[in-house]
């Protein structure tokens, strides 16, 4: 199918934003205008994400969500600077990042942008406290600033009395609020969450979205994939991709329950 | 099920035994409690109420002319009416089902759209359903209760998407108008 083929077939509604390049508004947290990686060439030629205008205030809360291979990981990783646009700009809190050169980008990553995978990703041979430690480390902190930080880190999210464990002393649940832990040390400009319950068992994964709702209540900006609907409920605004084109963009209420007694009829 | 039929009308007049056959063809085995009687006594109701009206087949492809059934002027608003209402959290797999059918059938809604929008619909009750769930414990009474009504909703979401597969699988390549 061509390309626009496929747009027209996706209902393409985009993203409310305007088109073109400039400093993105106050407020927004991460902008992507145009936004769009490819792979392969001539006929095997793909676009994981294909034009994709977002706006992210600071703040909110935003989960991504679609069936496999429908671009939500790629595109996570395009804002985050992990990969690399064919075409298009990504901003982070006012300051276009696609075009850095690499060191540049990689200080970036490691201050400004938390990341939190599916499989955690932490290091094996490093504590709990060292691994969550060590991005601050990198972005300049001094090893005492970094220890104090990472062990109000871990309390927060309910781990202090595992802070010398290793990863492979913990439960998946424990280690992923860990990566959490980590991703937040550099008190990063946003949080980008990969799949980050898709290998948790449901109580794991409702730790994990307490933590979250927590991150929120404190104006954190977070972006998640997710191909999880009760996860993805639980954000602001849930944006629906296919094929790498936004289908659909909503806001859900965050008042709990409020309408929902008129689940239930009382009729006899 | 009058809804379902004057929608099935909206496409063209027909006569009972091919709206039944429409109807076995959409709903497969769900399908096989469904009688003629029940499309006629149907049909007849909405004669009644003035929303279908027999006329004559205007060629038959073979055989006697027959009589057919087709949409008044009111049985079509009603139809737009029926196709336009969100159908509630509540309602069922089936009916939703038909509803899309019936709107591709007929032209008359794209089903894409009707999907769509009930999309938003049961994220925006998951949500606020998801919430409390996440302020109860799974265990307590009410927990449990929110725990299933969380778990239905996710289920809907799903089959929603495999509704959206199979109904962007089969629209027109032409789809969107050519504008964009």
């Amino acid at each position: 199918m061509t390309r626009d083929g496929r747009r027209l077939r996706g209902r393409s509604r985009r993203t409310g934003t305007p088109r073109g390049s400039g400093a993105q508004p106050a407020g927004t947290a991460l902008r992507a205008v145009g936004l769009t990686r490819s792979y392969g060439r001539g006929e095997s030629l793909l676009w994981a994400v294909d034009r994709v205008d977002l706006d992210v205030p600071a703040g909110q809360t935003l989960a991504v969500t679609g069936p496999s291979g429908c671009g939500k990981s790629t595109l996570l990783q395009l804002l985050g600077g992990l990969d690399r646009p064919t075409e298009g700009e990504v901003w982070l809190g006012g300051r276009r990042i696609d075009h850095l050169g690499e060191r540049a980008l990689a200080g970036l990553r490691c201050r400004s942008v938390g990341f939190v995978f599916q499989s955690f990703h932490l290091m094996d041979e490093l504590t709990a406290a060292e691994n969550v430690e060590l991005p601050a480390l990198l972005a300049g902190s001094s090893p005492r600033a970094a220890r104090r930080r990472a062990a109000g880190l871990l309390d927060r999210v309910g781990l202090a009395d595992r802070a010398r464990h290793l990863p492979s002393e913990l439960s998946g649940g424990q280690r992923q609020r860990v990566a959490i832990a980590r991703a937040l040390v550099n008190e990063p400009l946003v949080v980008l969450a990969d799949e980050p319950t898709g290998n948790l068992d449901s109580a794991a994964t409702r730790d994990i979205l307490h933590l979250f709702d927590e991150l929120r209540a404190a104006g954190q900006t977070l972006v998640m994939a997710t191909h999880d609907e009760r996860v993805a409920a639980t954000a602001d605004r849930v944006v629906s991709l296919r094929d790498g084109v936004p289908v659909d963009d909503t806001r859900l209420a965050d008042d709990a329950g409020a309408g929902l007694g008129a689940l239930l009829s009382w009729e006899d | 099920m009058q809804d379902v039929v004057l929608a099935l009308l909206a496409k063209e007049p027909s006569h009972g035994y091919d709206l039944r056959r429409r109807l076995a063809a959409a709903l497969g085995p769900l399908g096989e409690a469904l009688n003629a009687g029940q499309i006629y006594v149907t049909l007849t109701r909405l004669e009644k109420t003035g929303l279908v009206v027999q006329e004559r087949e205007d060629a038959p492809v073979r055989g006697p002319r027959r009589k057919v059934y087709a949409l008044t002027a009111s049985g079509q608003q009603r139809v737009a009416a029926w196709l336009a209402e969100t159908t509630g959290p509540r309602a069922d797999v089936a009916e939703f089902h038909l509803k899309l059918v019936a709107a591709a059938e007929s032209g008359l809604a794209d089903p894409l759209a009707l999907a769509d929008a009930r999309r938003r619909e049961l994220m925006r009750r998951l949500a606020e359903v998801q919430h409390a769930a996440l302020a109860h414990d799974v265990n307590t009474e009410a927990g449990l209760l929110l725990e299933g009504i969380a778990l239905r909703l996710q289920a809907d979401l799903r089959w929603l998407d495999a509704c959206e597969r199979t109904w962007s699988a089969r629209a027109p390549g032409g789809r969107g108008g050519g504008n964009g």
